[in-house]
């Protein structure tokens, strides 16, 4: 497999705030990327910083081995991108827009024709054609976004927030459409819905204030999601190390709680503790009051990442 | 070739809006009537004026007067023209379909430069046509026309340079317009300062785009004066490109 994206030691500053903060990773062909993050993490910068929109204020990207700042024409032949708000020109029809797009692409004028088809065809545009973008709803002209940027068959797909704007049924056919790109192209896309990542991705990346806290296949992610703890409430001050000693815990955590003392204790999947930290609870004397096996779910390992990365600083 | 792109792109969008029909009819409608009171005024001296050895003709009593006027309206509607061009891509965020595609600001720039020096060209052909009809009765001094032609193409090339420097500079079309009606103004003034009493400064006078453009206009080529416009265009242009390529460095 080859690698079609590079970015090292990325970092973007806008004056005294720090955007992105010295970000790297690689995507190889066929790989689906999605990136997570709260408002304002660094997502839409790193995108932009990726399709030569914005310049990084250090390190370096480099698209299928063209690096988009010494290379930028080179680089950029190989890149669709799909910014937050898609760019069209509302007085074109959709024909005229899609058709501008190929030429800046600089698609030979017998190419043109073939990839405007295909391009509407794969985004449900075909009777689209030639109405107005300015009379289009909001979830077609996020399409006609989608099919600018997919439209001269890049080998790096970049959309921010995709599925914005559209209607459920909408959504699924894009999901699909992601999918479909993900065998032959690299895609990244940036998303705040979390089942889209687990539905469309093989990679998820969380970014939070800038800095990367997460870099996992869905499988490591998915192994994260089964791995489960316990919460557990006791009366009396229990003795941590000795919790600790039971055989498959990996870290225990003090959960806020106003009484008693409430611990989540972080444990290896596929075995149920419940059993063992009853016991030693009891026999211990520390006073079970309360033991609830957890499950954790994206939602889950999103928030505590980003709060895990909030109290570093 | 990625310019022409993006120069079609252009005037087409331009056409699709009432701005540029409109300012094809006002301008040919006011031109027309001034046209009509130069060739009156011509006929009621044209006696007096066969008397006199050397005296001036119609290209120098009607054409070269029509265009000096044209200048004028010019100036009043390039602003208006040129406001758009780069402020509102950036305003819509459609500029980063062109900053996202291989194509260089350079050719951005140029681009959007050759849509409006084109549609710039079609007033010129329109207004020109008004000379050209005084060919059924009599004869021109095609000399003299062409270096007016050639006088409002770089003038045209100029303002359209300017303006598009103000537009890259700011967020707002209107801002725009305003800020490049003021600079053209202001560089068509400029040697008035000092030129009642006669010690009018010799820089200024080089500065002001009225003496190149009234040379130009009586015949007179000068390479002092079209090397003046090559700069002014070429100036502008460059700080048009690196003010859009700045966009990309902060924000």
């Amino acid at each position: 497999m080859s690698t079609l994206i590079e970015v090292n030691n990325l970092s973007r500053q806008f004056g005294d705030h720090c955007a992105v903060d010295d970000v790297s990773f690689s995507l190889d062909k066929g790989e689906v990327l999605g990136f997570l993050g709260p408002n304002g993490a660094g997502k839409s910068t790193t995108m932009r910083m990726i399709c030569g929109n914005l310049t990084p204020t250090a390190g370096e990207i480099k698209i299928h081995g063209y690096d988009i700042i010494e290379q930028p024409k080179l680089a950029k032949a190989e890149l669709g991108f799909l910014p937050e708000v898609p760019p069209l020109y509302p007085d074109l029809t959709v024909d005229e827009f899609l058709i501008y797009c190929a030429k800046l692409h600089g698609l030979r004028k017998a190419a043109v024709k073939p990839a405007v088809e295909s391009g509407k065809s794969k985004c449900g545009l075909s009777d689209m054609g030639g109405r107005l973008i300015t009379n289009l709803s909001k979830g077609y002209q996020q399409r006609v976004g989608i099919a600018q940027a997919i439209l001269h068959n890049p080998s790096v797909i970049i959309l921010d927030e995709p599925t914005v704007g559209l209607d459920p049924i909408q959504i699924l056919e894009i999901r699909q459409l992601i999918r479909e790109l993900g065998q032959q192209h690299s895609v990244i896309l940036s998303t705040h819905i979390l089942p889209e990542v687990q539905q469309s991705c093989s990679r998820v990346q969380i970014i939070h204030h800038g800095k990367l806290v997460l870099n996992e296949g869905i499988e490591g992610l998915s192994r994260r999601m089964t791995s489960s703890s316990l919460t557990v409430r006791f009366r009396e001050q229990p003795d941590l190390n000795s919790l600790k000693g039971i055989q498959h815990v990996d870290a225990i955590e003090r959960l806020e709680e106003l009484e008693g003392h409430q611990y989540r204790i972080h444990h290896d999947q596929h075995v149920n503790l419940a059993e063992a930290v009853a016991e030693l609870t009891v026999n211990s004397g520390w006073g079970l009051l309360e033991l609830v096996p957890e499950k954790h779910d994206m939602e889950h390992i999103f928030l505590s990442l980003t709060n895990e990365s909030n109290a570093d600083e | 070739m990625n310019s022409l792109v993006i120069a079609g792109r252009e005037l087409r969008s331009l056409f699709l809006s009432p701005l540029a029909w409109t300012m094809l009819g006002v301008t040919q409608l006011i031109l027309a009537y001034m046209f009509l009171t130069q060739i009156d005024y011509y006929l009621t001296i044209q006696a007096k004026l066969i008397g006199i050895e050397g005296a001036p003709g119609v290209t120098d009593l009607v054409v070269a007067p029509l265009f000096g006027n044209a200048a004028v309206i010019l100036l009043l509607i390039t602003p208006l023209l040129t406001m758009r061009v780069i402020s509102d891509e950036r305003r819509n965020k459609t500029i980063s379909l062109l900053f996202s595609a291989p194509i260089s600001i350079t050719e951005i720039v140029l681009g959007k430069f050759l849509a409006i020096f084109a549609f710039l060209l079609i007033i010129l052909a329109c207004i020109s046509l008004m000379p050209l009809s005084l060919l059924t009765v009599g004869t021109l001094d095609l000399g003299k026309f062409s270096a007016c032609l050639l006088a409002m193409a770089l003038l045209m090339a100029s303002f359209n340079a300017l303006g598009l420097y103000m537009s890259a500079i700011s967020s707002q079309p209107t801002v725009a317009a305003v800020s490049s009606f003021g600079a053209l103004l202001l560089l068509w003034i400029i040697d008035w300062a000092g030129s009642n009493s006669g010690n009018s400064s010799s820089l200024l006078e080089y500065i002001s785009i009225m003496r190149h453009f009234e040379n130009l206009l009586r015949g007179l080529i000068n390479t002092a004066d079209l090397l003046y416009f090559v700069l002014f265009i070429a100036a502008f242009l460059i700080l048009s490109i690196r003010r859009l390529d700045n966009d990309r460095l902060q924000k």
